[in-house]
């Protein structure tokens, strides 16, 4: 099982290296610079833990753990 | 055909959410904007009018977007203007892209994409005030090559900057403006343009941006339509055409992978970035999303909204109650009675008066919209509430709507653009009218001081009354989560509801922008909703008037009595559908009447137990003569099964023009409001009869 990007806690960062679907909704994520290579930051959690907000392309954008969990990491610390 | 007479050139400004759009497009446009639908869709488009050197152009004002991707036809819509495919718009003289400097990266992505369009751009740089705070310098002469039109420089909220693009637009529009030659993917052009030349030997006009979108958005709605219009064969040619451009892998992450290299490239030489100190929007931050403080400043913010809605708009809108009263006496002292005077008292006054009383209402919760979207705070109150609305089949981002039906379903539903999921957008449309409003109150108020025993606990800290009220706003807040969960889950079976939001910066509103976008949103309410509650309050007001009575003989002709007007007869043909509600004709005439604007049920009401105890030569009040009323056989109509069933019927029904109004202009359509309608009397009436019948065998 790859590494996600939900299973990262606030603070720790690293780089995307794909995703496990193909679909409308990852375009989508991709368009918004969440690509191969790039670098992400978990910034917090919402109080009940759930959405998270991270840093990517310089802007900060939230999104729920099930969108995030479709998103492989690599090289997290 | 006819030649047109001469149009005004057109601009159209483009560019993602957050990024000062309407900011700039008010600052530029002033209060000259007009509001429409475009056809079929439920985007609404704001055209402005722009004074340039080179005379008057029409700006037309798009709604932001991450990318020109399109799954829906509200989606298709922008390509479509930039394509010039839009009857209403009209071949677009160039383009304005709002680009936000402190951002470029992820701007950029739109960006590029409108550039490979092949019109006239010119580039808003915007937010340049904030390069400075977050040490981020811009070399603006490369940028501008790099992106092959001109690029200005502006910070919109401020208003500089803004001379420097009138000139720039101005040269665009006359035809001197430049288009860009940039080509990401010069191989997916070149495949889309030969494929557009092969439909159009086939009689399918196409341009080759839009055949580009429907190879890359594979299944998306381009592809969709394209392949309606040029028939099922479409489909194979466009995956042969994938698989010879794309290297194993989708063309969409092709396309993000090719234009963030790109962007990449030009950012890395252009920009430069200094460290700086966490600023107080980092502080901010990490205190509006704490799970203690971030929890509590959010219901601190939500209480202020809420009290604002409901307590401080009360004594404005009694002022306006008073105002249109006195309006009524004046013309009744100026006027003899006729049917004139009637129209205008009972007609005009009374329908433009209701339609008012809402004012002071929109005005507040939009204000504190406004203020909480331009701020940025909004996207963090919908991060921390987001789990919450999950549960009850919502997104975060429904909550304020939800919160500002308890006022009024009206600006409720009209605040529920800032849901970017149309499925959730839906939900919460058809679900806040549910929701206890202000309308609701005095109905409830009148039944359950007439009916539910004062009785009270523990030294009165509990009230059988209050328990009662209370019990009717949760049986609203069940309407809502049911109805929100039927579309959610059974309704609509489509893409999972998503939750991807930015969180822009905070930023202070500036009060111009604010009084601008308010009044818009104020003015669409009054000319659009007004109309359609107007008329019906006209429609209501002479099924009550008429026929006339007496006249001849010189006398004036005179209203009837209620009992004899056509909603009088109306009431008693009809009153077998709702005899098994408990209801009597006058019951049934004062829901019927009220089914424009619940709180009528009283006036009505009032009316006809006057008529009644005028006879008796009593003087009553109204809840000791509904108390007293009747029936026949010389029981009383009021009994406590049909009063709690009446309350749950105005609980769940929709019993509201203006609601009905503002949901065929937020969805474009009349599928919505009939269904709503259909859907809210249905429930209010089986909740009725179950309430009715249960508590009647109950009682023996």
């Amino acid at each position: 099982m790859p590494v996600t990007l939900a299973s990262l806690a606030p603070g720790q960062r690293g780089i995307v290296s794909g995703y496990a679907q193909d679909d409308a909704f990852t375009q989508r994520l991709m368009q918004l610079g969440l690509i191969e290579g790039s670098e992400v930051e978990v910034l917090r959690c919402a109080p009940t833990g759930d959405p998270i907000e991270v840093r990517v392309m310089g802007y900060a954008l939230s999104l729920r753990r099930s969108e995030a969990a479709l998103i492989e990491m690599d090289e997290v610390r | 055909m006819a030649s047109a007479p001469a149009k005004r050139p057109v601009l159209v400004t483009i560019g993602n959410p957050n990024t000062g759009k309407s900011t700039l497009f008010n600052a530029l446009t002033g209060l000259k904007q007009r509001v429409g639908n475009f056809p079929g869709v439920t985007v609404e488009h704001v055209v402005g009018t722009l004074a340039l050197s080179c005379g008057e152009v029409d700006v037309v004002d798009l709604p932001g977007t991450y990318s020109l991707s399109a799954q829906s036809p509200d989606e298709m819509v922008t390509v479509d203007v930039l394509l010039g495919r839009v009857a209403e718009v009209g071949r677009p003289d160039a383009v304005l892209l709002i680009v936000d400097a402190t951002n470029l990266r992820r701007n950029l992505f739109l960006a590029s994409q409108v550039l490979e369009i092949g019109l006239p751009v010119v580039i808003a740089l915007n937010m340049m005030d904030l390069c400075e705070t977050q040490g981020v310098r811009l070399d603006l002469a490369r940028l501008g090559a790099a992106l092959g039109v001109p690029v200005v420089p502006i910070a919109a909220a401020q208003g500089t900057g803004l001379d420097a693009l009138r000139a720039e637009l101005a040269r665009a529009v006359a035809g001197e403006g430049r288009i860009s030659p940039l080509r990401i993917n010069p191989a997916l052009r070149s495949a889309a343009t030969e494929l557009a030349a092969e439909l159009e030997a086939r009689g399918v006009p196409a341009a080759p941006p839009e055949i580009e979108r429907a190879l890359v958005d594979e299944q998306g709605y381009a592809e969709r339509r394209l392949t309606e219009r040029a028939g099922g064969e479409l489909t194979a040619r466009l995956q042969t055409v994938r698989q010879a451009l794309s290297q194993g892998r989708s063309l969409a992450t092709m396309e993000a992978r090719d234009r963030y290299g790109w962007i990449n490239g030009v950012v890395g030489a252009v920009e430069q970035r200094e460290a700086r100190e966490p600023g107080w929007r980092e502080t901010l931050d990490r205190y509006l999303n704490h799970p203690v403080y971030g929890s509590i400043a959010f219901l601190l913010s939500m209480a202020i909204v809420f009290q604002s809605v409901f307590a401080w708009a009360t004594p404005m809108m009694d002022l306006i109650e008073a105002g249109a009263g006195t309006l009524g006496d004046l013309v009744r002292s100026a006027m003899p009675d006729s049917l004139l005077r009637s129209f205008i008292i009972d007609g005009v006054i009374a329908g433009v008066g209701s339609v008012v009383v809402f004012l002071p209402q929109i005005v507040l919760l939009f204000a504190f919209i406004i203020v909480l979207e331009d701020s940025g705070y909004m996207s963090r109150a919908a991060f921390v509430v987001d789990r919450l609305m999950r549960w009850c089949g919502l997104s975060g981002q429904s909550f304020i709507p939800m919160l500002s039906s308890f006022a009024c379903a009206v600006p409720g539903i009209m605040g529920t653009r800032v849901i970017g999921n149309p499925c959730d957008r839906l939900a919460t449309i058809l679900a806040a009218p549910f929701m206890t409003c202000s309308a609701r109150l005095p109905v409830y108020a009148l039944l359950i001081a007439a009916f539910v025993p004062q009785k009270t606990w523990f030294g009165g800290l509990l009230n059988l009354q209050g328990l009662v009220l209370l019990a009717f706003y949760l049986l609203g807040m069940v309407g809502a989560v049911f109805t929100a969960f039927l579309v959610n889950r059974i309704a609509f079976r489509g893409p999972r509801s998503r939750f991807l939001l930015e969180m822009p910066p905070y930023r202070m509103p500036q009060l111009r922008s604010v009084a601008v976008k308010l009044l818009a949103r104020v003015r669409i309410f009054m000319k659009r909703a007004g109309t359609i509650i107007f008329a019906v309050a006209l429609v209501i007001w002479s099924l009550a008037s008429f026929p006339r009575v007496g006249g001849g003989d010189g006398q004036p002709a005179a209203a009837p009595a209620i009992a004899d007007s056509y909603l009088g007869r109306m009431s008693r043909t009809v009153s077998p559908v709702f005899e098994p509600l408990g209801w009597d004709w006058k019951v049934t005439a004062a829901v019927i009447a009220s089914f424009p604007a619940r709180e009528v049920v009283i006036a009505v009401l009032g009316t006809l137990y006057a008529v009644e105890d005028a006879d008796a030569g009593g003087e009553q009040r109204l809840v000791d003569r509904i108390k007293a009323a009747k029936r026949a056989d010389g029981s009383p109509v009021y009994t406590l099964p049909m009063v709690l069933g009446l309350m749950v019927f105005y609980a769940l029904c929709l019993q509201c023009i203006s609601t009905l109004a503002v949901i065929k202009r937020e969805t474009n359509s009349w599928r919505w409001p009939v269904t709503a309608w259909l859907y809210m009397t249905t429930l209010g009436y089986l909740g009725a009869f179950a309430c009715f019948r249960f508590g009647s065998a109950l009682s023996g």
